[in-house]
Parts: structure tokens; C-alpha cells; sequence
């Protein structure tokens, strides 16, 4: 993976979509043939579309699996025992959870490519971390779920690591503040789950009479909004809710899936969420599933150069998205922009697998 | 204490491990105590002996006892 070593050499956001394009080729092309290799189930579906894995394709033309195929079966492209860790999804309403290897290699990867993302985003210092969860997430260190394998991973960004909410995840007010006494003077990182912030920091500061001030805090959250439809909060309400409660001016989001961890997509300055040099965003027609173009809506495609170890490197999610453009952002950086609009509904969801099942 | 001591107790306290398996050749991932949370505390412990602060990148190369000497040369810090 020589192509992929020359793009961990380059800084995040720096290449244009001509050179990513050339870098694309190959890496995709090398994915593809490990997978087919390694992983039978992988072979045998790239088999039955009779997708020839011989050339050089299209990054469009790379064919996408549905991420609910990783809650359906266990897809591994590396023997059992080179499994350094496994991961789940969160799974929220009683669903099958995902199950995703990792070996070494790609477990490294995600970690590299996660800092280069986020130092690029947020600068490049260690900051105190506060995390807006409780300490049992890591609990069990085998099985990872999603939450866990987050908190871990950012982990590595942050110094004095503390966590503001106790067993019970009810929120710790005075090792909080304890925290921020600690660093009054400085910047500080405040991470967590998009809904979990909502639900047991946000509601319970605002039902309180404490008042913390934490405008010296950059929070990064994740995970999404579907919990949150319902209360009518969208990315503009969550920030100007947070900022009333803990004084918090910086408020960034970040996209990701656990079947495709460290090349996370993050919002950048001006409220967009970035595609990095290990990621790519396809948008795709839920009817035909062909290409989109900027400003039409359709179900996101994901695309990560990390995965090595299971076949997960082009994966079609069961989200909306619109993308609002390409190496045109106005914060500087090169890739892809695009917002997040929701969730398919289960019934289209259905039609898309079952599409998928008879081809 | 000498460095070569106060990096070999790190290891003891941060991965949770007896201080015979604590040698050359130790590597990430290659023994059961030493996994991605036990990492953080090894670095935790790391920064406070030696009154340190790793980059992030440091802090993932630190991917075994050898390499971890090999960074802290880095820092000013001899470990022999």
C-alpha cells in the first residue's frame, strides 16, 4: 500500500480533486483485490456483479456494500487471530449491531488519520479533555462498541482526560468544576455523543441554577441528530442551546460510522462538514442509485482508504445527504462539503437491501 | 531512581504488569495488557515520571518498550 503510505505523508485537506482522484485509482483498486481475496463473502458478491477486479476503476464505479450487511454477517478479510479488536455499533432501536475487525494495521491507521483530521481542524496541541460520558463506556476492553471506540480514539488528542459524568451518567458538577479550576487559562476540548450531551449536560445544566463557564471550550460532538428530530433540534439550535447554558462559542460536529472509524468527516469554521484526503462522500439517487450532483438530495455513500481489515473501505449508508460543493469551501481547505439531512425512511431502506439481495 | 527505572515502573503501573515482562521486545497489542485503554494510562504515567507532554503522534508511534526510549530521546530523556 505504497499509494496509501504517500497520502498518510500528505496534510489532511491539501489535495484537489484531480490529484485525489490519481491517488483514488490505485488505492481502490488495491482495496478491492485484498477484500476479494481475504474475505469469501466479498468475493462472492464482487462475483455475482461480475465486477472485474483486474483494472483500474472510476471511484464512482467502485461498488458499494450496505452497511446493514455488516449487522447480518460477520465480514473479516484477515484470519481470526489477527484480530486485535472488535467494534459494534451503538444499534439503537433493538436492531442487529455491526461487528467490525480490526488488525493492527488498520486499528494504527484509523488512530493516524483521526489526529491528522482533527489537529488540522482544531490546531495541533494536546488540550484537557473533558468527555461527556461516563467511565463505563471503556468498561469492557475487548468488544468496542461505537461510543467507547470514540471516547478512546480522541482520547489520544486530549491531556488530564476527565469524565463529567459519574456510573449512573448523571453529570458530576463538581468534578467539572474541579476540572475547570484546574485549567481555567487555557483552551479546553469538551467531547461527546451528539444526543448524550443533549440528553445528560445540556437538559440538566439548563434545570439547574449552576452556572459554568466554559468559553474557553472547543466542543466536538458526534453520532448525529435522529434522536433529536423529535425536540426540533437542528445543528444551529444545538450550538446557541449550548452556548446559553456553559457559555461554549466553539461547537464543531463531526460524521462518521463506526464501520469506517478515523476517517471521520468534520465541520470545519464554516459550518460544513469536510470530505479529508482519506475520505470520499458519493451522493446517490435512493431510486436508481446513480451520482447526484451538488444540491440534489440523496443516500450517502461513504468511502475510507483505512479499512484493510474487513471490507468496509465503500459503503452505502441509510443516510440523506446534499453536497454543497467541491474544493470551493471558504475556510480554504480542498474536498468535498456536504450537510447531513436525516435518516431513509425503514421502508426505502428495506427496497434498497432487498434490491441489493436479488441482483 | 535511575530513568532506565522510572521507565520500567511506568510500564508496571500504566499496562498493569509485572516488572519481569517489562524488556525489550514488549510490544502494543501483542499482549493482552497492553490494549488502546491501558495505552492512554501508559502514557498518562509517562508524562507524569518524567514531567513530559508527547505529541499525538508520539503518542501513537509509542508502539513498543524500544520505541517508546527511542521518543523520549526526543524529550531530552536518556534512558540507559
Amino acid at each position: 500500500m505504497e499509494r496509501r503510505e504517500e497520502l498518510f505523508g500528505h496534510k489532511a485537506f491539501d489535495l484537489d480533486k484531480k490529484e485525489k482522484r490519481e491517488y483514488y485509482g490505485d488505492i481502490l483498486q488495491q482495496l478491492c483485490v485484498r477484500h476479494y481475496e481475504g474475505c469469501a463473502e466479498y468475493k462472492n458478491l464482487m462475483d455475482f456483479m461480475s465486477f472485474d477486479i483486474s483494472k483500474k476503476h472510476e471511484i464512482e464505479d467502485y461498488p458499494f456494500i450496505p452497511v446493514r450487511m455488516f449487522k447480518e454477517m460477520e465480514l473479516c478479510s484477515v484470519p481470526r487471530n489477527q484480530v486485535v479488536k472488535t467494534m459494534t455499533s451503538s444499534g439503537t432501536t433493538g436492531q442487529q449491531v455491526s461487528k467490525i475487525f480490526l488488525d493492527k494495521t488498520t486499528s494504527v491507521n484509523q488512530s493516524k488519520v483521526l489526529m491528522k483530521i482533527t489537529t488540522d481542524m482544531l490546531g495541533g496541541q494536546r488540550f484537557p479533555m473533558l468527555v461527556i460520558d461516563s467511565k463505563n463506556v471503556i468498561k469492557d476492553r475487548k468488544m468496542f462498541s461505537a461510543r467507547g471506540a470514540g471516547i478512546l480514539g480522541f482520547s489520544m488528542l486530549g491531556r488530564d482526560t476527565t469524565y463529567a459524568l459519574d456510573e449512573n451518567m448523571r453529570l458530576d458538577v463538581e468534578g467539572v468544576k474541579a476540572f475547570l479550576q484546574r485549567h481555567k487559562d487555557e483552551t479546553i476540548l469538551l467531547f461527546g455523543f451528539t444526543f448524550i450531551i443533549w440528553e445528560h449536560f445540556y437538559k440538566v445544566l439548563k434545570a439547574s441554577e449552576e452556572k459554568l463557564d466554559m468559553s474557553n471550550g472547543i466542543l466536538l460532538h458526534g453520532g448525529g441528530f435522529k434522536k433529536l428530530i423529535e425536540e426540533a433540534v437542528d445543528n444551529d439550535t444545538y450550538k446557541e442551546r449550548l452556548n446559553q447554558v456553559c457559555g461554549i462559542n466553539r461547537v464543531c460536529n463531526y460524521y462518521g460510522m463506526v464501520e469506517q472509524t478515523g476517517s471521520i468527516y468534520m465541520e470545519c469554521e464554516c459550518g460544513r462538514l469536510h470530505t479529508s484526503n482519506y475520505s470520499d462522500i458519493i451522493i446517490r439517487d435512493p431510486k436508481d442509485f446513480s451520482v447526484c450532483p451538488i444540491g440534489r438530495q440523496g443516500l450517502i455513500q461513504l468511502i475510507s482508504v483505512l479499512p484493510d481489515s474487513y471490507p468496509g473501505y465503500s459503503i452505502l449508508s441509510e443516510d440523506i445527504g446534499e453536497l454543497i460543493g467541491e474544493d470551493d469551501c471558504p475556510c480554504g481547505r480542498y474536498g468535498k462539503t456536504f450537510k447531513i439531512i436525516g435518516r431513509i425512511k425503514k421502508a426505502e431502506v428495506r427496497g434498497c437491501s432487498d434490491t441489493y439481495e436479488k441482483r | 531512581m535511575t530513568n532506565l527505572e522510572k521507565y520500567k515502573m511506568a510500564f508496571v503501573k500504566g499496562l498493569e504488569l509485572e516488572i519481569d515482562f517489562v524488556k525489550s521486545g514488549l510490544a502494543y497489542s501483542e499482549i493482552e495488557n497492553w490494549d488502546s485503554v491501558a495505552h492512554m494510562n501508559l502514557v498518562a504515567e509517562i508524562e507524569e515520571t518524567f514531567d513530559i507532554m508527547l505529541d499525538t503522534e508520539d503518542i501513537i508511534d509509542f508502539s513498543s518498550y524500544d520505541k517508546g526510549i527511542e521518543i523520549l530521546s526526543k524529550y531530552d530523556i536518556v534512558i540507559e
